[in-house]
This record gives structure tokens, sequence and C-alpha cells, in this order.
């Protein structure tokens, strides 16, 4: 498979399911071009709705839809639509309305746009939400077996996508499951937790810190919540530390959860890589280096963390 | 149902009304009694529901998105028989299924969770278009209030709806309703944030708009008649109501939009509900064993 982003994954994978299970229907905000339900809306005009630009009101109206038995998958660039909270925590997650939020475009990776349009605390903002189970899928297989489960879970689900294109990483036997992580390297020294569009990238800092005689453990946490607490707590009693990388801010996000759950069960030294303020516009390779998301940058982190 | 019957069903809610926020000692009067006669008229008019199918898919649906007078919507309810009158002084009780603004998961009946202002109608919108899409003949009632109308959200979906489903599918099989009963909870409306020219505004986003009386059960009847009638377009009533409306104390007061009565302020309440005057209230009392024993059992409540 070649690289590719998992928001066009998501589209093509929508397009196959909805041909299948006439319950999925799309809602977008202007931009279905972006999250790519344009294809699903022209294919289906019957089930793919343009509300506007007016998020909170589409939320809304996906909850009503799901309350008279349709799948709608709602979307949006991740900080508009996570933006709309109040409306995701009342009308979807209290209501438990059958509701598949999608948010895309999510992290520093989408670059030259800048802030207001990166989507860096929805993750800590739907983890606040008791029943709503947070997935990223780090590739294009892993993405549309992502979102075949979004069909088949019953209730609201968060699923976190990008912009960027996205180097394969997982198998081709592999089995997306809800609370699951794969371990994709072993290592003994040091757990590296990834998600998204940071697993490629943990996975070649692992790379190079062989190469320093660091045996690094890989694991996609695809399944941000629920995390898949004995994945976790295996690999951080054999490696001694942890380090959390992610295209969010540290706060609230993959690495919050990661520590969370370590102080509770297994007290871990844990270093949380991701971004610590606010983004900016550039270029997306170039902002990884800024903030230390890119292999070098993970790599010397994890260096400094284990002292060596 | 003839008026009269609607007429008597709506006195005994309001007299739930009152008896439950009594005993919650906490609560919203004034928005519960301005509703009343319009769920009354909607519940046991026209819906076409089934207390023991909850989850019939044919159902009518209503949305309250004026949640903090769901105990209007309980009272109706339990009249209706989704469960037992006895149940609803457990308001806002640890345990109850009647929370203190509706929770769809926790009471069968409760179509979604509102209460966090300006949310419903864009549930209804949704619910709409679903029953649509399915070909079912289920209809939609949605009740905004009107300081709810403030919330941008509302004029997203306000902006929308006439638009959504069209050609095929247009949202005829939503009737909307705003209690427009002139207060919110700092103040009166017009002091806080005037919604004139209401019927205007919504004329101009696109939608039939009808002007009533909220608490004229003819002139509610006749509004509902013709927004079901109405083809192509959901439709918006502007009931205007009077806050607390039955209780003289409560009525057209601010005080009264989120304060429970104490038990002698219910019984006084309950007095006017019933229509009898102070005079002849003990005698009434010896004759209506009903009353009598709620008006032991709220003040029983004075000594806890």
């Amino acid at each position: 498979m070649a690289a590719k982003a998992s928001r066009a994954a998501f589209g093509e994978a929508l397009l196959e399911l909805g041909a299948r299970d006439p319950r999925i229907v799309t809602l977008d905000a202007d931009l279905s071009k972006s999250t790519m339900t344009a294809r699903f809306a022209k294919a289906y005009p019957e089930r793919g709705f343009n509300l506007g630009i007016a998020e909170s009101n589409m939320v809304g109206v996906g909850a009503g839809l799901a309350l008279t038995g349709k799948i709608p998958f709602v979307c949006s660039f991740a900080c508009f639509v996570v933006g709309r909270f109040e409306t995701i925590r009342i009308s979807v997650a209290y209501t438990n309305a059958n509701v598949k939020i999608v948010g895309t475009h999510s992290g520093i990776a989408i670059g030259e746009d800048g802030y207001s349009q990166m989507g860096l605390e929805d993750i800590a903002c739907v983890r606040a939400l008791p029943n709503v189970p947070i997935v990223q899928p780090a590739d294009e297989l892993e993405t549309r077996q992502a979102v075949a489960y979004a069909v088949e879970h019953q209730g609201p689900l968060y699923l976190r996508l990008t912009r960027q294109n996205l180097e394969p990483v997982c198998p081709p036997d592999y089995r997306f499951r809800l609370g699951r992580w794969l371990t994709l390297r072993a290592g003994r020294d040091v757990t590296l937790v990834a998600s998204g569009g940071t697993v490629f990238n943990a996975l070649e800092a692992a790379g190079r810190l062989e190469a320093d005689g660091i045996s690094a453990e890989v694991l996609n946490a695809a399944s941000i919540k629920p995390l898949d607490e004995d994945a976790l707590v295996r690999s951080a009693a054999k490696t001694k530390h942890v380090v959390t990388v992610e295209d969010h801010s540290i706060h609230g996000g993959l690495g919050g959860a990661v520590a969370e759950t370590l102080a509770e069960v297994l007290p871990t030294p844990v270093k949380r890589l991701g971004v610590t303020g606010f983004g900016e516009s550039g270029d997306p390779k170039g902002l990884y280096v800024k903030h230390g998301l890119d292999p070098a940058g993970i790599a010397t982190s994890v260096k400094k963390f284990l002292n060596r | 149902m003839a008026d009269a019957t609607l007429d008597a069903i709506a006195c005994a809610c309001r007299v739930q009304i009152i008896r439950m926020l009594t005993h919650a000692g906490s609560g919203h009067p004034g928005g519960s009694l301005s509703v009343i006669d319009l769920l009354t008229s909607i519940v046991f008019g026209r819906l076409r529901h089934d207390p023991k199918r909850p989850d019939w898919v044919d159902r009518d649906r209503i949305v309250l998105s004026k949640g903090h007078a769901v105990p209007a919507l309980y009272a109706v309810m339990a009249r209706a028989g989704y469960f037992p009158e006895s149940h609803l002084i457990t308001l806002r009780k640890l345990g109850s299924p009647l929370q203190g603004h509706p929770d769809r998961v926790a009471l069968p009946g409760i179509e979604a969770a509102t209460g966090s202002l300006g949310q419903g109608l864009s549930i209804a919108l949704g619910m709409a278009l679903g029953l649509k899409l399915a070909g079912s003949p289920a209809r939609v009632y949605c009740i905004l209030g009107d300081g709810e109308v403030q919330e941008g959200q509302v004029w997203e979906a306000a902006m929308a709806a006439p638009k959504l489903g069209q050609p095929d599918h247009p949202l005829d099989n939503l009737t909307v309703i705003v209690d427009y009963n002139k207060i919110q909870l700092d103040d009166f409306t017009k002091k806080i944030l005037d919604l004139e020219p209401l019927v205007a505004k919504w004329q101009g986003f696109g939608w039939p708009v009808l002007e009533i009386d909220g608490h004229d059960l003819a002139q509610i009847a006749k509004a509902l008649d013709a927004a079901e009638a109405t083809r192509g377009t959901p439709t918006l009533i502007v009931a205007h109501t009077v806050k607390g409306k039955g209780v003289s104390f409560m009525e057209n007061n601010p005080e009264w939009h989120g304060k429970s009565p104490k038990p002698e302020e219910a019984v006084t309440a309950i007095r006017e509900i019933l229509g009898v005057g102070e005079v002849a209230w003990p005698d009434y009392l010896k004759t209506d064993a009903t009353t009598r024993a709620l008006v032991d059992e709220l003040r029983a409540l004075e000594t806890r």
C-alpha cells in the first residue's frame, strides 16, 4: 500500500460501506471536499447532507438522525467539530445518540493554514465524555477497519483523522479492535506510545535509537480511549520508561491518558512529546522538526529522557 | 378530546407540577406552568404514541428544548401512563430517573437530553428528516423557550430547517412552538435581550408563522391542525403565554423562574389552580379527599 491520508481512506471506506448499509449518512459543514465525504454525498445524494457553516446545528441534526435509526458521520476539521463541545456533550453523549463524530485535519501537520485550523485539544475534550471512545488510525489499512468498526459500534464515537499522507505501518493481517494496541516493534529499554500521524515517525526514531544501542518498543495506540491498559502496563513493566508521541497538546491527550493510567497502576517515568503551546503556520515537515515530532527529534528526546 | 377534558387534565398537571417542585425543594415552576397547556394539547389532543412502547419507531416525538420545564413533561407523561404518578415526587432526588433536566437514557419516553439551551431544535430537525427518509408518518413537536431563542444554534437550525430535505423530504412533519412567556432567569426578556420582532425574524428565515394565545385550547388546537396540514415546510407557532400561569403570585414574576414554592405557598397555588376561593377552601377540602390528602402531604414537608 502507498502512503495515504487517513481522511482519504475514510472517504473511500465510507463510500464502500454506504453501498451495503443504507443507515449510513454523512453530515458536513461546507468542508466535504476536505473531509472527503463529497464522493459519498454524490453517490448517495439522499444520504449526504451539507448543513452549511453551522457546526453546532450539524452535530444536533446528526443526533436527531441517529435517534431515528440512521448512522450519521458528522464531519469537519477536528477543531471545528469538537469545538462545538457543549452540543456534543448533551445532544450526542448524554443523549447517547449513535453519532460518529469525525475530526479531520488534526494536529500541526496541516501546516500552512496555521493554528486556528489545527485540532490540538480535541482529544482532551472528548476524553472527558464518559461514553465516547476515541479512535485514531495510523495508516490506510487501519483507517478502513476503524471506519467499519465505527459503523458496528453502538453509541457515539470520535474518529480522529489526518490531512497528511500516512505511510503504511500495520501488517496486512492486522485487525483493529477497540481497546487493543498493536506492538509494531518489540524492545527492552523504552516504550514509545504513538498514535495516528506520529506512529511512522516513532518507528523511524526506534530505528535510529537502535543504531545508538537503545532498544525501543513501539506501540500503536489507535484506540486512545479506552486505551489498552494490559499492553501499556506489560510494556512499561519491561522497559521501565515510557515516551508518548502525539500530534496534539501534551495536556489531556494520549500522553495524559498514559500518564494517568501508569500513575495509578504501575508508576513509571513518562515523557510526553507533543505540542506544548499554540501551533503556527509553516511546512508540515518543518513544524514537526520544530516541535520535536520528527524521527530525529523523537530520538533526541528519548536519549535525553534515558540520560544516554 | 374535548377542550373541557383537556382543560381538566392541564389543571391536574398544574397541581402535580406544584406538588413535585415542592417536594424537590428546587426547580422551575414559571416555565412549567406556561408550557403545560401546550403540552397537554399535544399529548392528549393528538400525539400518536404508546406509553407501553416508548421505542415504537413510528411514534410522534416531543423534544422539550426548554428542558428546565421538564416537570410539565413529567406530569403529562405520568398521566399518559409512562410511569406511575406516585413517582413524580422523586423529581431531582438521588437515584430518580426524573432528573432535574430531561435524561433520555434514564427515563424511557424522553426523546433527547435537553436543558443546555439552544440544542433541541437541531435534534428535532434530524428526527424529522430521519422519519421522512424512512417514510414514517410520525410527527415531531419541538418546544422552545423564548429566552432560549437567544442561543445562536437556534438560528443555525432555523436557517437550515426550511431547506433541509428539499425537495423530496421537506420537514413538514415538524411543528415548532415558542413558549413566549416574556421572562427569562435574570429578568424580562425585553430587558435582557429583546427577541422582537420575533415573528418577522422567523418569517425572514422562510418559516410560516402562526401567532396564538398559548393558554387558549381552541387556538392551540387550530394552530396545531394548521401546522399539520401545511405541506413543504415546517411551521412555527409563536404561543404567547404567561409565565407561572394559574398561580397569581407566580404570574409574570421573574422571581418564580427557578424557585420552588414553600409548602404553604404550594397549598395556596393549588387552591388557585383549582379555582377555589379562600373562604370556600376549608369546605372544599372536606368534600375532596384527594386534595385534602395532597395538602396534608405538602404541609408535612414543612417539618422536615
